[in-house]
């Protein structure tokens, strides 16, 4: 026994000589200090690393079976299903991924929404986890076709279409994306080659990016202070950190198990949850000389769209509107001279644009600003405190009703059009970007309570 | 050309969403499962669905899963040269089928994934007899199909007769629902002009097990998966427990 453990030891002797492995271990585990009041909801950011390992491994092993050709791709999908050994768990593992993979992404940014994990000195941390989410976003995308189904035939029809509704490349862009002049076996290939090697190398890069970034900067937690304020004067530690090895280990290998057990229930006994995670017309190979009557996008994207359908000729009115009350809030609280005048010109071309360009264009353009816009929480927040627990009443306010807005807008996402269901799309999509426009005047003027010294801990 | 096509159809969405969206009320598809139901199932599909639609997904030797022997299933239910070890292709081509029908039939590996048990088992009951139709048959929850009735010599043939709401147990509920303006049951009565050789409650269930037997070919490992299911959730559940004792015992010195 002593000899295995002086041999393992001489081993690690051996490659610390030649790579930094101790260290990192350290570094990034052992005596990384993390604040020791995580909540129930910094589960989720681990909880999102596992269901990348779990896509990247089925994801693998789907693609041994997988035929990226449009003649081929929906039985190849059935032959997994049949007559692959354990192949309908991998894809089932895989689809119920997907769905789960945004659940937690969700949560985890809400997260950061709730104790301002984006706030100094996180902001990049905050940035490299959007262009994660927009990566998860584009990976979800180009694998839906994958399938070829009706519903990924032509929610990727009708998503590659809003390209052209851009104003003069937009024809040839959305045909460059393509590759043809409709969804076919070129646009499957490409989209192939996307969601199997070059989104996910972006994504396992942005993650580590992501991760090594927080460890620079710290961990915040529930009560927004910096636990590297108060050290401990012998050692020179954080006084209410610990180790992220072994407690937050063995403490996210419980939530690990749990959300297993939830996965589990969905992947053997629901893997369709109700035509939400597997939709019944993606059971259709894809035609495209038959479109649907209904077209519409799995729940994860369903708020966007609901955005992109609440973008009429009437609602141009609203965004005049909002214009206007932006460039006076602007012009009239900024007090350097090149911001206001620069708002000035930036309202007069928008007011332009909102004439010369097609509603259809600013309902794109509003679709990518509502996914984009988190990337400027580090700026918009004013309060001077960082966690909701001591926020005043206007961002609590704002938050809730935002969520709400934004439950609304996925659920209608999910409905056919109706007037009532425009109007009340339209009056939350309001909403949604009022609680980031807005964001920088009702939070400075938020009645914050005191920040204790310490964590507060049980 | 291609482009035109797409184009003009989706100009025709909105008179095809109205045409879809035929309001009936499906009956549900009775639970078939065991594996005597799924045989029927089966026997009545290779005879009477194969000969135009494909499941080209599914192999003969998987009817296994229903108790049958290779011998059995190569003996029984393949009409074809097919080898036990197949796909159920179809024996009409997808060209002679597009003549035939206007559509070539679809293939029904999945059909009951994509259309759902209750949509199956009500169409396959609703055919009657429409001489403005080319093959003289139409559908209750498939307006204007292009597939004739091919199970009629079970069924018989019936005619639409516009009426009285079916004599069920369940219509007197129905019809109070439909009063609070919940749902409008298909107030439609069938005459049935020339009997089959089954009576109404045997086709009923002839019906019942084909589509049993529809849903088992659309996820054969789904009996499988809720076996292992079982197992995985338990596995889990006691991992679950150790490593919430595990975390407690670690987290014991933070203070």
């Amino acid at each position: 026994m002593s000899r295995i453990i002086s041999g393992l030891t001489a081993l690690q002797g051996w490659i610390d000589a030649r790579f930094p492995f101790t260290s990192q271990w350290k570094a990034h585990a052992s005596e990384y200090y993390a604040p020791k009041n995580f909540n129930f909801w910094y589960y989720f950011g681990a909880l999102s690393g596992l269901v990348l390992v779990n896509q990247l491994v089925t994801g693998i092993f789907l693609t041994m079976h997988y035929k990226p050709d449009a003649l081929l791709a929906f039985a190849s999908v059935e032959y997994i299903m049949r007559d692959v050994p354990w192949g309908w768990l991998i894809r089932y593992m895989h689809s119920t991924g997907a769905s789960l993979f945004f659940v937690c992404i969700y949560l985890h940014m809400f997260r950061g929404l709730l104790y301002g994990s984006y706030r100094k000195p996180r902001e990049l941390v905050w940035i490299l986890g959007m262009a994660i989410f927009l990566c998860l976003m584009g990976e979800a995308f180009f694998g839906y076709l994958l399938p070829w189904g009706q519903m990924s035939y032509w929610g990727a029809q009708v998503i590659i279409n809003l390209f052209d509704a851009l104003p003069i490349i937009g024809h040839d862009l959305s045909i460059w994306i393509r590759g043809d002049y409709v969804v076919s076996d070129a646009t499957l290939n490409r989209f192939f080659a996307f969601h199997v090697i070059a989104i996910p190398l972006l994504l396992l890069g942005l993650v580590s990016a992501h991760i090594l970034a927080l460890h620079e900067v710290g961990s915040n937690n529930p009560d927004g202070i910096e636990i590297k304020k108060n050290k401990d004067p012998v050692t020179h530690l954080p006084l209410d950190g610990i180790p992220f090895h072994p407690y937050y280990t063995v403490k996210d290998s419980f939530g690990a198990m749990v959300f297993l057990l939830i996965f589990a229930i969905i992947v053997f006994f629901g893997p369709e949850m109700g035509g939400y995670f597997l939709e019944a017309n993606n059971f259709v190979p894809a035609d495209s000389l038959k479109t649907p009557p209904e077209i519409s996008p799995v729940w994860y994207f369903t708020p966007y769209y609901s955005i992109l359908r609440s973008i009429t000729t009437d609602y141009m009115w609203i965004i005049r509107a909002a214009v206007l009350v932006m460039a006076i809030a602007i012009f009239w609280s900024v007090k350097t001279n090149w911001i206001r005048w620069g708002t000035l010109g930036i309202a007069i071309v928008l007011a332009l644009l909102s004439w010369v360009l097609d509603p259809k264009v600013w309902g794109v353009g509003l679709m990518g600003t509502s996914t984009m816009i988190f990337f400027l929480m580090p700026w918009l927040d004013r309060s001077a405190v960082k966690s909701i627990r001591y926020k005043g009443p206007n961002y609590k306010f704002a938050i809730t009703v935002w969520v709400i807005a934004f439950l609304i807008l996925g659920y209608l996402g999910t409905k056919p059009v109706s007037d009532v269901r425009t109007l009340v799309g339209q009056f939350c999509t309001t909403l949604y970007f009022a609680f980031f426009f807005a964001m920088p005047w009702y939070t400075r003027a938020d009645k914050c309570k005191p920040e204790p010294e310490r964590v507060t801990w049980k | 050309m291609k482009k035109l096509i797409v184009i003009s159809g989706l100009l025709l969405l909105p008179t095809l969403a109205l045409a879809q969206e035929a309001e009936v009320r499906l009956d549900s598809a009775p639970v078939r499962n065991e594996p005597v139901q799924l045989q029927s199932g089966a026997r009545t599909f290779v005879n009477y669905c194969l000969s135009c639609h494909g499941a080209q997904s599914m192999r003969f030797n998987r009817l296994r899963d229903l108790g049958l022997s290779e011998q059995e299933i190569q003996a029984n239910l393949i009409f074809t040269g097919a080898k036990v070890g197949d796909t159920m292709k179809v024996a009409m081509n997808a060209k002679e089928g597009k003549q035939f029908f206007g559509v070539a039939p679809p293939d029904l590996s999945v059909i009951a994934r994509a259309r759902g048990a209750d949509w199956l088992y009500t169409y396959l009951r609703t055919f009657y007899r429409d001489p403005s139709r080319p093959t003289g048959w139409n559908n209750i929850v498939f307006p204007n199909v292009g597939m004739p009735h091919v199970l009629y010599t079970l069924q018989g043939e019936q005619v639409i007769k516009q009426a009285k709401p079916i004599a069920r147990p369940e219509a007197a509920k129905e019809e109070a629902a439909e009063e609070k303006g919940e749902h409008s049951p298909q107030k439609l009565v069938f005459e049935i002009t020339k009997p089959g050789s089954m009576t109404p409650i045997e086709y009923d269930i002839a019906v019942a097990d084909l589509v049993g037997f529809l849903v088992y070919m659309g996820e054969p490992a789904a009996a499988e998966r809720h076996t292992v299911g079982y197992f995985v959730l338990f596995a889990l559940f006691i991992l679950s427990l150790v490593f919430f004792a595990l975390k407690q015992q670690f987290w014991k010195d933070v203070h």
